[in-house]
């Protein structure tokens, strides 16, 4: 198929989908619209394999034109290969969750609207990866904020936290696209077109490109959620239904990964690189203070959401070296890095999917999100154990999934690059390699954190220790399930396949000759090789013997089964004394007390009749988002202050009114005129 | 293939040797304690008699409490196999590249911590938690001083560094190196449970780190936990040696060479290990929040021998 025919493709099977999910009754409606969704994601798919592996890439034209014939440049849909790479990213993420969705959806996201919406969040996501000019990026732009707003008010009548989630996804997602806006307005009117290739061809420089960069720069890092602009997702990615979540951070925020690499490589090249440092500090803070605030959060979407700052952090972090080491001629390296910044991008979409899914799964079984008050789920929900897990490995970037191989790549291209060339390298490249350590480390404890209290242990409340069962008898919860189970593979293909999917990302970014493959593995010419099937290999290889050695020994020495493992006469302590996520995280919190200013209140109170005997002890702990609280709160306020000194100019009496009409006039005849 | 049968020859010498380094160990402590001591063979006899025990599964408890010993036990031979012990040959298609070795590392790291957990008690939850943030403060000063190492060979691989310092002396004695070396002794010591971060003959359950996480295993389950642990410990404590003193070791198949290799080897790690050992009897643990800020001292110093290496080139 080529890509036009994809995205031919796909515009027809959102229309069949919004078309299904209007006429066909509820009860098949998921199945149904569902499955035209998943087949927009497999056009998606379809149509970036198309635009990757065809060099001179086919072009849809739309022209348009306006009234009095004012002549414009016509819409263009020409996914480029880089686009191409996201296209395969949206698409594989929408159809999974498509598949996901058709067993998972109910109440309002199974309704007309959320099944509708669902299928035009695809395609816009798809047009964003494959415009190639500025009207039809801003318009797929735009839908995609649009529809996603509409998913992620699916629940609004049920839970208020929805209403000001949406509220703050909303105005933040329209700043990112007036800001947007205003940098395309910059370029087009310096380029005198709104054609990519003319922009690019353009060189814009000076003032107007500064302006453009870091309007634009605005945009997408607030799409991306990096911080400090990260403050719509941990509200958002929560609250909307799994499926969706899965989508908007697996897919959506890399659209604004999509539009730094574009902008910096191929838009604003020459103004980049002034710039170079801003973005790798973006990154690198992202990932530090995302992962973070998700190591100590307990809700556990919020401790996904937070983790996706984390991960488009170090996705930006691998940019910015890229960007640095290229401004120091260090050309081979500088390519490691960004193609590394593409395979942090793959390899979050692939585990980032499978855990909002399991966290649906876990939250339609217990009715829980907060990890407090889960557990044991290991003996209930097998699939999702088995592919949380593996998803969860991918994000604590563990050997052999695709984590692990991504940010072996980052290290190697920041270990690599030569810190002699100049003093901005010798500081930058170990700072970034510090806080990137820092932020692996927590992404580990993270990730053991939500996994361990989750599924091990005992269940921690009533819904936990009774959940829905896994699957039921309908064919649709083994859509869910396969789903699932999809996606884990996807981890730990793209980590065993990461030779492959290196060499064709490399060629795709036109890099030639560092990243190459080798038997299935990784080779980075000069830097050094990863071979995961060997390495996958050795293990089964050392594992095999200790098996064989447990299965010798078993037959001697056969287990036991008991109540308690060391009871010496006791009995099994209340659930209520386990460790919970929150108390996990209580050591960080503690070390990291500075940066995240916890709140604690403990209250203590004593028997009647003695002072000294303590009765009850009620200990709560909030932590908030500083850059919330510390930023965005004052600024709200500041917004409503002035937006109530503005409503004294409108005091409804028409002769103001008329006032204003007139001197408006006047000042345009003033402007025009002069 | 003689690359193998070097690599296989080195996990056989450090399986075979590691109770006796833990052995000798003890047994050093014992008597710079005034106490007797149960003789340098006594970890053999434990393994032999923990594998002869009957493991228990407590109720409640999932599969991972037979399957984390296991992953703990093949991470550590994983090291092992890796860290140039005896040998700076490596199999072709899996280099020693210390990033790899590092997240092999980790994953017996996880393996642990989620042991802890799945029993559901609170020791275990609190040995867990304690663990992993102690292992994501390592996580920084295990990448920087990997950083120093490997700017002046132009190579993360562990071989390659190991050879180049072997190569030149001058390299071995710069500031960077000796700064790089000292923060990872205390990487080291944080990551095998020593003083004093965490204190491996404790019985006092507030204290512990990595007894806490263990207390619900029993039987082989707990011989392949304390096997994995201190195979860790012989690899992490060998690799430091041979960065300290990178001489030795057998780059091919020489009988002579192996032997000599294998006699360094056991010389370097045990004189290592009694001087860590020696070391921790008159220390003290430090409070569990104190341990952020000597792991903050030991980045610094990673930190100041990144600078310093590229000062020297």
């Amino acid at each position: 198929m080529t890509a036009v025919g994809g995205l031919l493709t796909a515009f027809t099977l959102t229309a069949l989908a919004v078309v299904l999910a209007i006429v066909v009754p509820a009860r098949q409606r998921s199945l149904a619209s569902g499955g035209a969704s998943l087949g927009v994601g497999v056009a998606g798919i379809l149509t970036g394999v198309a635009a990757i592996t065809s060099s001179p890439t086919a072009v849809v034209v739309i022209p348009v034109a306006l009234p009095a014939g004012i002549g414009i440049d016509p819409l263009l849909l020409s996914p480029t290969p880089l686009g191409g790479v996201f296209c395969v990213v949206v698409g594989g993420v929408g159809a999974v969750a498509a598949l996901y969705g058709m067993g998972y959806a109910h109440g309002p996201a199974a309704s007309r609207t959320g099944w509708s919406a669902f299928a035009v969040f695809l395609l816009g996501m798809l047009l964003v990866a494959s415009a190639g000019d500025v009207v039809s990026f801003l318009l797929g732009w735009e839908t995609m904020a649009i529809a996603s707003t509409v998913l992620l008010l699916a629940d609004h009548a049920a839970r208020p936290a929805v209403r000001s989630a949406a509220v703050w996804y909303a105005v933040m997602t329209h700043l990112s696209f007036l800001s947007l806006a205003t940098g395309f307005a910059l370029l087009a009117s310096r380029a005198h077109s709104t054609t990519f290739t003319t922009i690019a061809a353009a060189h814009v420089t000076g003032p107007t490109g500064i302006a453009a960069f870091l309007a634009l720069l605005l945009g997408f890092a607030t799409k991306a959620g990096l911080v400090p602009l990260h403050v719509w997702l941990p509200r958002a990615h929560p609250e909307a239904p799994s499926h969706v979540s899965a989508v908007m951070s697996a897919a959506m925020v890399k659209l604004g990964v999509y539009g730094i690499i574009v902008l910096t490589s191929t838009w604003l090249p020459e103004v980049s690189r002034w710039f170079s440092l801003l973005v790798l500090a973006l990154g690198v803070l992202s990932g530090a203070y995302g992962i973070l605030q998700a190591s100590i959060t307990s809700d556990l979407k919020r401790l996904l959401a937070y983790s996706t700052t984390e991960n488009v952090g170090l996705a930006v972090t691998a940019v910015g070296v890229g960007m640095l080491l290229a401004n120091a001629d260090q050309g081979p390296v500088a390519d490691v890095a960004l193609v590394a910044a593409l395979l942090l991008v793959v390899s979050h979409a692939a585990f980032k999917t499978v855990l909002f899914l399991g966290a649906g799964t876990i939250l339609q079984a217990t009715g829980e999100r907060d990890l407090d008050r889960l557990g044991g789920l290991i003996r209930t929900h097998p699939v999702t154990t088995w592919t949380f897990g593996i998803a969860a490995m991918g994000a604590a970037a563990l050997p052999v999934t695709s984590g692990f191989a991504a940010e072996w790549t980052l290290l190697q291209a920041l270990v690599h690059g030569d810190g002699r060339a100049n003093t901005t390298l010798a500081l930058a490249l170990p700072v970034t390699l510090g806080l990137m350590a820092l932020t692996i480390g927590l992404g580990l404890l993270t990730f053991v954190k939500a996994f361990g209290t989750a599924f091990l242990a005992r269940p921690r409340s009533e819904a936990a220790a009774s959940p829905a069962p896994e699957f039921t008898a309908r064919p649709s919860s083994a859509a869910r399930g396969l789903a699932q189970v999809i996606g884990a593979a996807a981890v730990i293909g793209l980590g065993l396949a990461v030779g492959p999917v290196a060499t064709t990302f490399s060629s795709v970014l036109g890099y030639s000759g560092t990243v190459t493959s080798e038997l299935g593995g990784l080779r980075l010419v000069t830097i050094g090789v990863l071979d995961p099937y060997a390495l996958a290999l050795v293990g089964l290889g050392l594992a095999l013997p200790v098996a064989l050695l447990v299965l010798v020994i078993r037959r001697r020495v056969p287990r036991r089964q008991t109540d308690v493992a060391w009871g010496c006469g006791g009995v099994r302590t209340s659930p209520r004394m386990e460790y919970t996520a929150t108390s996990y995280a209580e050591p960080l919190v503690r070390v990291f007390g500075e940066a995240l200013r916890p709140t604690r209140s403990l209250e203590v109170s004593h028997l009647e009749e003695d002072h000294v005997l303590e009765n009850r002890v009620a200990f709560a702990q909030e932590v908030t988002d500083i850059v919330e609280d510390r930023w965005y709160a004052p600024a709200a306020s500041w917004l409503r202050v002035v937006g109530d000194q503005a409503r004294r100019v409108q005091n409804g009496s028409i002769h103001r009114y008329l006032g204003f009409s007139f001197a408006a006039l006047v000042l345009v005849l003033v402007v025009t005129l002069s | 293939m003689t690359a193998t049968l070097l690599v296989l020859w080195q996990m056989v010498v450090a399986t075979a040797f590691t109770p006796l380094l833990v052995g000798v160990m003890r047994q050093v402590r014992a008597r710079l304690e005034g106490r007797v001591g149960p003789g340098v063979l006594q970890p053999y006899r434990d393994v032999r008699k923990l594998l002869a025990k009957e493991p228990l599964r407590a109720e409640g408890s999932s599969l991972l409490l037979i399957a984390a010993p296991l992953v703990l036990l093949t991470s550590s031979l994983m090291v092992v196999a890796l860290v140039p012990l005896v040998t700076t040959a490596t199999v072709p298609a899996v280099p020693n590249d210390l990033f790899v070795v590092v997240s092999i590392l980790l994953i017996g790291t996880v393996a642990l911590a989620l042991l802890g957990l799945d029993a559901g008690t609170a020791f275990g939850g609190m040995g867990s938690s304690r663990h992993m943030m102690i292992a994501a403060l390592v996580e920084p000063t295990v990448l920087m001083s990997v950083y120093a190492l490997s700017v002046p060979v132009g190579s993360s691989t562990l071989s390659k560094i190991v050879v180049a310092r072997g190569a030149d002396v001058s390299r071995v004695v710069t500031p960077a190196g000796l700064l790089a070396v000292v923060a990872l002794v205390v990487v080291v010591l944080a990551e095998t449970g020593r003083l004093p971060v965490d204190n491996p003959s404790t019985h006092l359950e507030l204290t512990m780190i990595h007894e806490s996480m263990i207390l619900e295993s029993a039987g082989r389950d707990l011989a392949w936990l304390e096997v994995g642990s201190w195979l860790r410990l012989t690899a992490l404590l060998g690799l430091v040696v041979n960065l300290a003193l990178p001489w030795g070791l057998a780059s091919d198949g020489a009988p002579i060479g192996l032997l000599v290799a294998v006699a360094a080897l056991v010389a370097k790690v045990l004189v290592a290990g009694a001087l860590v050992a020696a070391a921790e009897v008159f220390m003290a643990k430090v409070r569990l929040f104190k341990v952020p800020e000597l792991l903050a001292g030991s980045f610094v110093l990673a930190f100041l021998a990144v600078t310093a290496s590229y000062l020297a080139g």
